[in-house]
């Protein structure tokens, strides 16, 4: 009895021992391969101390867009026709009461476009001029890590945000999460308020979110997005690869000075403006 | 056996009222349905008949996530004829009468498919169509 009872202390006590004592040894163990993670670390820190770290390169196409609002303040039937290109190929409906607004790309204020600049004593042509505003087609989209069904997501070929509406639940949350008022939602049935059927794309039903999709079923055939279409030869609007340097965007990017809406937000958004 | 007289009697009578979709349609399914063949005169589907007949609706799916989520819109091509993966730009091309082809096996089979809520049968299109 006794002796059984010794053993069974010593057991117990090493087991005890070994159990609080293993988290140390690890520690111990692979503090060597910490060590080397950490130089490189101090490294890297030192680099960027001397200024500003160089950006990742980016990689993919990332399509995106310049409006130059110069051009629409001279020409502002250029933006009306742009947003009947948009409403006619996406079936988008026209209500009356801006309660049940569906917009793909629509008109504002530049007080309201860019809540962030100042707007006291703006030049008198930019504060009668109509902003066209339209899903900015964010790098880092709210509006994807708000939806719960992944309805929305980027594409991976092209960094499009877009929608899959059959996946849509119409909980809102992307609404909620966009910074731009980009996302409109289906109050009652949009197919009554819908003055032409494009017959290649599908209307939506009620109850499901929906925004500009940069015609990707246009780009598929090689077009350009219906609203850049409209605008065609005046380059109030330029679409292209903002990560290809050759891209005529990018060479309007190069040359003229764009503000992107709200950049401080960092969604990075991928459609910029001259004003 | 207790109560023989209610129990058999009350069985039979339980049996006929279970069965009685079946035998009172005089043991038959009903007329089968005859969809509608592309008025068009176009033979070939984008996939065999006896695949499209079972699989429509995973091959529908499946091009809605080629095209929407993976960007992969490649043309299907059909005895030299190009067709768009999608309902209302490939199927409804040739499958003109969505009423005479797609409603006549889901009405006798009775599922509600809510491809309609959103995409347009080419009648619905036409009512609102392009004038100029």
């Amino acid at each position: 009895m006794d002796k059984q009872r010794r053993k069974f202390l010593k057991i117990a006590g090493a087991t005890a021992l070994a159990g609080i004592g293993a988290p140390a040894l690890i520690r111990l163990t692979s503090s060597t391969a910490l060590a080397a993670e950490h130089g490189a670390a101090v490294g890297h820190a030192a680099e960027a101390a001397h200024g500003v770290p160089a950006p990742a390169a980016p990689l993919g196409v990332r399509l995106g867009m310049v409006i130059d609002m110069r051009k629409i303040t001279e020409q502002p039937e250029l933006l009306d026709n742009a947003i009947a290109a948009c409403n006619y190929a996406h079936n988008i409906p026209q209500f009356d009461n801006r309660k049940s607004e569906i917009k793909w790309i629509w008109k504002a204020p530049f007080a309201n476009v860019f809540p962030v600049e100042s707007s006291y004593h703006l030049a008198k042509s930019v504060e009668k001029t109509d902003f066209a505003v339209l899903c900015n087609h964010c790098d880092n989209p709210p509006c994807v890590r708000a939806c719960p069904t992944q309805a929305t997501f980027k594409v991976k070929g092209n960094g499009i945000v877009a929608m899959d509406f059959h996946r849509c639940i119409g909980c809102r949350f992307c609404m909620a999460a966009c910074p731009y008022g980009a996302r409109s939602f289906n109050w009652e049935d949009p197919r009554p308020y819908i003055k032409k059927y494009n017959k290649d794309f599908a209307s939506r039903m009620r109850g499901v979110v929906e925004k500009c999709n940069f015609c990707g079923e246009r780009l598929a055939l090689g077009q350009e997005p219906a609203c850049v279409e409209a605008c065609k030869g005046t380059g109030a609007i330029v679409f292209g690869d903002l990560n290809d340097a050759k891209s005529e965007i990018r060479q309007v990017l190069d040359k003229e000075f764009t503000i992107q809406r709200n950049a401080a937000l960092g969604t990075k958004p991928s459609v910029f403006y001259i004003v | 056996m207790y109560n023989k007289g209610t129990i058999i009697p009350g069985l039979i009578i339980f049996v006929l009222f279970v069965t009685f979709p079946i035998w009172f349609n005089g043991l038959k399914a009903g007329t089968l349905p005859k969809p509608e063949l592309p008025p068009g005169g176009e033979k070939k589907c984008v996939m065999p008949v006896e695949y499209m007949r079972a699989n429509h609706m995973q091959l529908l799916n499946e091009w809605r996530d080629n095209v929407l989520r993976d960007d992969n819109r490649t043309v299907v091509t059909v005895e030299g004829k190009p067709y768009r993966k999608g309902l209302q730009m490939a199927c409804m091309n040739c499958h003109s009468n969505k009423e005479k082809f797609c409603d006549n096996c889901h009405a006798y089979t009775a599922v509600k498919p809510y491809c309609w809520d959103c995409h347009l049968t080419p009648k619905e299109a036409a009512s609102k169509e392009v004038t100029h």
